[in-house]
């Protein structure tokens, strides 16, 4: 379990790093926080020939308000940075609630946004929330930057969007939508495993209190962020009582996921689950919504 | 009697230096010129070798050498067999046991093939992929039923099947006995592997003195000195030339004990052949294929009772994965058809088991060896006939409890230790009181399980009874000397793993020789300070070892005071030990420190007499004519998530009774350990592997311990009834903890989903496998 021989790199600016990106175009592989990398490449899965790290472009490590309610965080942003910022409790609870599922403490204090968000790891936390917050991604490459939607950014599994020369600076996420509520559901066989299956939900109330709209986003049960598009239409216009939202639940469960039976759990028992933390999410989402509870 | 030290709750002596950071391991060991080695390892699980190349390698930067099973030339040959079979009557066993580096075919995956030498570890491991190895892939065998089936593919190729034993037990004719009963349950078991997972995995420092002519070796073992024995042999060198030393050691739990590992073969005589240190240490990735494991077994079992849920027999025919090689002999299948009788009366009994070769890691003693699956073939198979007979679960098994006056009790078929299986001693209904009356059984039962699921709460409760048969011989010796320093030191051969040896054995020297326990240095496991012994296993330590340690302690009394009698003119019966000294009872004033009596009795002037010895030591040993039997009952309440099937353990209790207690403190961190052991394995834990052979979730992403948040607090309740056997009236505890808890997973989870009608025959569960259970129940 060591990994095999690589050029290491360490760029103090966004100017360098960028540079040696287009110097070593695919061979050159980003480090951020290292929670998946440096395993995969100790057990030389992965064999980059050149690692670019990170960790010392300053220009990357900020978390600061964005125009009109929204959140701007840089992409080596630290997970428990994220986890404990009263900015990110008032303008983006979903986000809030869910940084403590994502796997150990340890693994936050190390684990950058950004890092998460770009491996593209299909059981990843952040993708399927970045996702219900419809948020999106700010590249930046030679030629300049562009911004891409969540659901652009996600091609596959552990696939994206960014070219070889690109890194990703930063994440936004838009204002928390008025009269709103969220929930985060996930289970795993131990606190801070990988989720067997997990669920952000958004659920936005009109004045009547019937569904204005909502979404749900779901990880670990497909290729890459799953959008629970007929669950969540069905519950468009509607008042969310507890059997529009079990019909719902069925809905995401048996007609928008198509999850893979891994060794910890079969596709019915998926499915079941999927059912279960759907009903769950939404019954949260709704009530919060009802509250008029304002983030935070 | 009352005791200053035996029996208390003394903290422990090594703590401070293992919490500093101070404490030895092997991979701590940094000698100058020191050489890595990593090995080349099967990716599959049964294949034919056509050729190895490693020449490639040779060329790298910073490689010394490399090694295949050819290279090693006429060191090349299969380990001995640990453990031979015992005399059972009309028992067939073929032993096929391990090799330093494999030859002609693997058997495992993960069997290494090539030993890679240099610099450092990482340009070892960046050889290994420069090397190869002409495989062809041969059909594995994997599953038990398969393996045996005509046509099968063959492991070891000079045999005619994959059939490595055939045993059978039998006490009474079970047969006669099913004729008259009321009722005979029967039912398929089935109980999959685990690994053992220490927290340091094995590791080697092999250190050649050419100018002494003198080998060092560092193991991770349990055994260090079989492994100096049979390192000698092995190397052509006398036994004095060796020294074995078992440092400090994450873990243990069984599989540190194996005659021998390749890696244990390969690197001492690497270091005498380059003439270098060289250094192994496993890392994770190996241990999940390189280290041995545990538990696959198959049982297709009945039980006979009458209509009273007295029991009248039992019968049970299992299949034992033996893994591709079975150096242990029989132990672990012994063990599980001895331990299935537990605490009960069981007048006839046939057990009879074939032993399996599978292209699978080696199966060797984990922390229980057997006894779980004996436990829970018994404990179900009551439960079973219980709900037929409409009884309550912890009433048909006191119905069926051995009586205190029914001891010594002979079971009439053979232990592990070759003896006769005979429990010396037991007090087996006050356990499962205790236990009834801790988790509060009947109320819970009567009112608050009714009430929970009333409320549409899934709860259930399950108490479970086992014997563990502990403290086996042969012998362990220890020698105890007191320093001028007035301080007292104790040099015994068992390795040490984590288990508290340092104090526990300080504790009764302390109590025998009025010091404080910290005054006593202990040291294990060093073959250059104790070189008689066999290791550390079956729960033996505190029995055996312990005992050694009193016997010698009590010579090193007697000489004290036939010493002190003579300078300070007083009868022996008139002198006390207390305080680091021997003074007159009564007298303050005539202390005289045991240091400088330690002087005294190694005098610069005047002859020693014949027949007397110089300082104030002696060593003895300890040899127990049997095990001695120790007991228990666990009980444990959980909570099921009816929609998702997760699980919780509201409450957790055991009951225990390993004779006398030389340290609670340090008893209950075995017990708990043990019980989170035994939780892994029941619902955490399982090995996974394809038809190919090959597993599936060798790491600790997709392989699931048990975490701190999994395992409750443990409520635990203790009884002593002492064994006979040994003059501390001490009996093993090392591994009680993890034997029952498999048991108890099934039968707490079936009650909890009874409304549902669950039948749980198997371990390792899941909130998967519970899922599917409950879809087949529905769907019936």
């Amino acid at each position: 379990m060591k990994p095999a021989p690589f050029e290491y790199h360490a760029p103090e600016t966004l100017e360098e790093a960028l540079e040696l990106l287009a110097r070593f175009g695919e061979e050159a592989t980003l480090l951020a926080g290292g929670q998946s990398l440096v395993p995969t490449m100790n057990f030389r899965l992965a064999q980059p020939a050149v690692l670019v790290d990170l960790n010392r472009v300053q220009e990357l490590f900020y978390l600061e308000p964005g125009e009109g309610g929204s959140l701007r965080i840089g992409a080596m942003t630290r997970q428990v940075t994220v986890e404990r910022s009263s900015l990110v409790r008032e303008r983006s609870p979903l986000l809030f609630q869910t940084m403590p599922c994502i796997a150990h403490p340890q693994i936050r204090n190390r684990g950058t946004i950004g890092g998460s968000l770009a491996h593209a790891d299909p059981s990843a936390e952040l993708p399927a929330v970045l996702a219900a917050l419809e948020g999106r991604l700010l590249l930046q490459g030679p030629q300049g930057q562009r911004w891409v939607d969540t659901r652009e950014f996600y091609t596959g599994m552990f696939a994206t969007d960014r070219q070889p020369d690109e890194l990703l600076r930063e994440v936004e996420i838009p204002a928390w939508p008025a009269s709103s509520g969220w929930d985060f559901q996930e289970l795993a066989r131990r606190h801070g495993d990988y989720a067997l299956v997990g669920v952000a939900a958004v659920v936005g109330l009109d004045s009547n209190r019937r569904c204005r709209r909502a979404r749900l986003t779901y990880l670990s049960v497909g290729d890459g962020v799953v959008e629970g598009r007929r669950a969540a239409e069905s519950l468009q216009g509607r008042v969310c009582n507890g059997e529009q939202l079990a019909e719902a639940a069925r809905l995401a469960a048996h007609e928008d996921v198509d999850p893979l039976e891994d060794m910890h759990a079969s596709v019915a028992y998926k499915r079941r689950l999927v059912e279960v933390l759907t009903g769950r999410a939404l019954a949260n989402a709704v009530a919060r919504a009802r509250e008029g509870s304002a983030p935070g | 009697m009352s005791t200053r030290y035996f029996g208390k709750s003394v903290r422990r002596n090594e703590d401070p230096r293992l919490l500093t950071g101070r404490a030895l391991f092997v991979d701590d060991l940094q000698l100058p010129g020191m050489l890595h080695l990593a090995f080349l390892r099967s990716d599959f699980a049964h294949a034919r070798i056509h050729s190895i190349d490693y020449s490639e390698a040779l060329g790298l930067p910073g490689v010394v050498a490399a090694f295949d099973a050819a290279a090693l030339g006429e060191y090349w040959k299969p380990g001995p067999l640990l453990v031979p079979p015992p005399p059972v009557e009309g028992a067939v066993f073929s032993a096929r046991t391990q090799v330093p580096l494999a030859r002609g075919k693997v058997r495992h995956q993960g069997e290494p093939i090539v030993v890679v030498v240099a610099e450092s570890r990482y340009l070892a491991e960046d050889a290994l992929d420069s090397i190869i190895v002409e495989m062809e892939s041969l059909p594995a065998a994997v599953d038990l039923e398969e393996a045996l089936a005509p046509g099968a593919p063959l492991i070891h190729e000079d045999l005619d099947s994959n059939l490595a034993a055939h045993v059978t037990q039998r006490k009474g004719d079970f047969d006669s006995a099913a004729k008259n009963a009321d009722l005979v349950v029967g039912r398929r078991f089935l109980y999959d592997r685990g690994a053992s997972a220490a927290i340091e995995n094995r590791g080697i420092v092999a250190h050649w003195d050419e100018r002494a002519q003198h080998l060092t070796v560092w193991d991770t073992t349990q055994a260090p000195i079989p492994i100096r024995n049979g390192l000698a042999g092995l190397l052509g060198l006398s036994e004095s030339q060796v020294r074995v030393i078992a440092p400090f050691i994450g873990g243990g739990f069984g599989p540190k004990i194996m005659m021998f590992y390749p890696e244990e073969v390969v690197a001492p005589w690497i270091a005498m052949r380059l003439k270098r240190p060289v250094k192994w240490i496993e890392d994770r990735q190996e241990n999940f294929f390189a280290t041995t494991q545990e538990r696959g077994q198959v049982h297709d079992s009945e039980l006979a009772v009458t209509r009273e849920g007295q029991i009248l027999g039992v019968k049970d025919v299992f299949l034992h994965d033996n893994g591709a090689y079975n150096p242990y002999g029989l132990t672990v299948p012994i063990n599980s058809q001895c331990t299935l009788l537990g605490p009960y009366r069981v007048p006839h009994y046939h057990s009879e088991f074939r032993a399996v070769f599978t292209n699978k890691t080696i199966v060797t003693p984990v922390r229980g060896a057997g006894r779980q699956h004996g436990v829970f073939v018994m404990e179900r198979l009551l439960d079973l006939a219980a709900r037929e007979l409409g009884l309550d679960r912890a009433e048909i098994r006191r119905r069926n409890l051995l009586r205190p006056d029914e001891f010594p009790h002979n079971h009439q078929i053979i232990f592990q230790d070759f003896a006769p299986l005979t429990y010396d001693s037991g007090n087996y209904e006050p356990c499962l009181d205790k236990a009834l009356e801790m988790i509060d059984y009947h109320r819970f039962v009567s009112q608050e399980q009714p009430q929970l699921r009333s409320q549409g709460k899934c709860v259930g409760v399950g108490v479970v009874c086992y014997v563990e048969g502990t403290g086996i011989g042969p012998y362990e010796g220890a020698r105890v000397t007191v320093e001028p320093d007035g301080g007292v030191s104790l040099a015994t051969g068992v390795g040490t793993q984590g288990q508290g040896h340092f104090t526990v054995f300080a504790q009764i020297v302390a109590e025998a020789l009025g010091v404080e326990v910290h005054k006593v240095r202990v040291v294990t496991g060093d073959t250059g300070a104790f070189h008689w012994g066999t290791g550390t296993f079956a729960s033996r330590g505190a029995v055996v070892a312990g005992s050694a340690c009193h016997a010698a302690v009590l010579e090193v009394r007697r000489k004290i005071l036939r010493l002190a009698s003579g300078i300070l003119e007083v009868s022996e019966e008139d002198l006390e030990l207390a305080d680091g000294a021997v003074r007159v009872k009564g007298v303050p004033g005539s202390a005289l420190g045991l240091g400088e009596l330690a002087l005294k009795a190694n005098p610069l002037r005047g002859a020693v007499a014949p027949g007397t010895e110089p300082g104030l030591e002696a060593t003895a040993y300890f040899g127990p004519s049997s095990g001695s039997t120790a007991n228990g009952v666990h009980a444990m309440i959980v909570e099921v998530d009816a929609e998702t099937l997760m699980v919780k353990i509201q409450r957790y209790v055991v009951v225990h009774d390993c004779g006398r207690v030389i340290n609670p403190l340090i008893l209950e961190g075995q017990i708990e350990g043990g019980v989170a052991h035994g939780i892994g394995n029941a619902f955490y834990e399982q090995l996974i592997y394809d038809g190919e052979g090959q597993l599936l979730n060798g790491s600790f992403m997709d392989y699931l311990l048990p975490t701190s948040t999994d395992v409750p607090r443990i409520e635990s309740g203790h009884l002593e009834t002492p064994s006979p056997l040994n003059p501390l009236g001490v009996k093993g505890a090392g591994e009680a903890g993890a034997i029952p808890v498999g048991a108890l997973f099934a039968q707490a989870l079936e009650d909890a989903l009874s409304p549902e009608g669950v039948e749980i025959l198997e371990i390792p569960l899941s909130p998967n496998r519970l899922f599917e259970l409950l879809e087949e129940a529905r769907s019936r």
